[in-house]
């Protein structure tokens, strides 16, 4: 118990750290054209990372569980321009949906 | 706030099992509450007390969580050009940034709105330490939000996010190297590595158009 109080005080001051590391340093000033370039791509870079890990991702190893059809359905609801509300709502649904049956 | 309104519940709920679960670990009320307030990071949150719970020692908690919250590192690099004004506003306001707040604040370019990652920051927080503090209290009622699919919800949503983003042939390019690296990586690195990993994948940024 006064072991977790050590893990709380050691991660909080960490993330608030990691979380504040780009604008302290930099704060309001516009990067470089080039970092720009490489910047812009770290959103799909990052998203398609959790995704990908989210949904397949286990304890060391690749799953195919109830997740896989809450993806699709997110897919296709995408498709159908469902607004970001419902594509997630479909989601939920869909996984807990399979997992209810499996 | 609107930006929030499709993940908020979720992150509400997230905060009840998160309470739940390191109440029922006897980690206590006060702690989880204050981790949750100071850390506002679900996903470490749980790597930290999962491996406690697996008998690991503090060490391998720390390192679990701060290994998982390393990708704000490059991500408050993104938000940095949006966040002016005095050191402390700007170290207060990057506290909004979570995974959900970074990834509805996008407007393109690699840029993100400060208001828009304030406003769904602040409702991702109050869901998150509101939520924790019913869990340890009295959570137990809600079960197991995997019954809900709720696991499948954030990366639904993310995936609607992405979509967004992939306005180029260099943005496609990059999600499918990010997602590509970090499927790999997955069985042979611990949680978190594969995602900070996919982050090289931006370097193809790099190639000219």
């Amino acid at each position: 118990m006064r072991n977790f109080w050590i893990v709380v005080a050691v991660v909080g001051a960490a993330t608030v750290a990691l979380k504040s590391a780009g604008p302290v340093f930099l704060g309001g000033r516009e990067l470089p054209a080039l970092a720009l370039r490489v910047v812009e791509l770290l959103a799909p870079a990052l998203l398609a990372a959790l995704v990908a890990v989210q949904i397949f991702g286990g304890d060391r190893e690749l799953v195919l569980d109830a997740r896989v059809p809450g993806l699709l359905a997110a897919a296709l609801a995408l498709l159908a321009r469902a607004p970001i509300v419902v594509v997630v709502l479909v989601a939920a649904a869909a996984t807990a949906l399979a997992r209810a049956l499996g | 706030m609107r930006a929030a309104l499709p993940i908020a519940p979720m992150s509400l709920v997230f905060g009840v099992s998160f309470g739940v679960l390191a109440e029922a670990e006897g980690l206590g009320v006060l702690a989880p509450i204050v981790m949750s307030a100071t850390t506002f990071a679900g996903s470490a949150q749980f790597a930290a007390i999962s491996v406690l719970e697996t008998a690991g020692g503090i060490f391998a908690a720390i390192s679990a969580a701060v290994l998982l919250n390393a990708r704000y590192a490059p991500i408050s690099l993104t938000v940095a050009p949006s966040l002016g004004g005095a050191l402390l506003r700007r170290l207060l306001e990057s506290q909004a940034i979570v995974d959900e707040s970074w990834a509805v604040a996008q407007v393109g370019s690699g840029r993100v709105d400060r208001r828009l990652l304030i406003g769904a920051g602040l409702t991702l927080y109050a869901c998150w330490v509101g939520g924790t503090t019913a869990g340890v209290l009295g959570g137990g009622l809600l079960g197991d939000p995997e019954t809900y699919g709720l696991d499948a919800a954030f990366p639904a949503l993310f995936l609607a996010l992405l979509i967004q983003q992939l306005g180029s042939r260099r943005a496609l390019a990059a999600a499918l190297a990010g997602a590509g690296l970090a499927l790999v990586l997955v069985p042979f690195s611990s949680p978190g590595v594969p995602i900070i990993a996919a982050t090289a994948a931006c370097l193809v940024g790099l190639w000219r158009r």
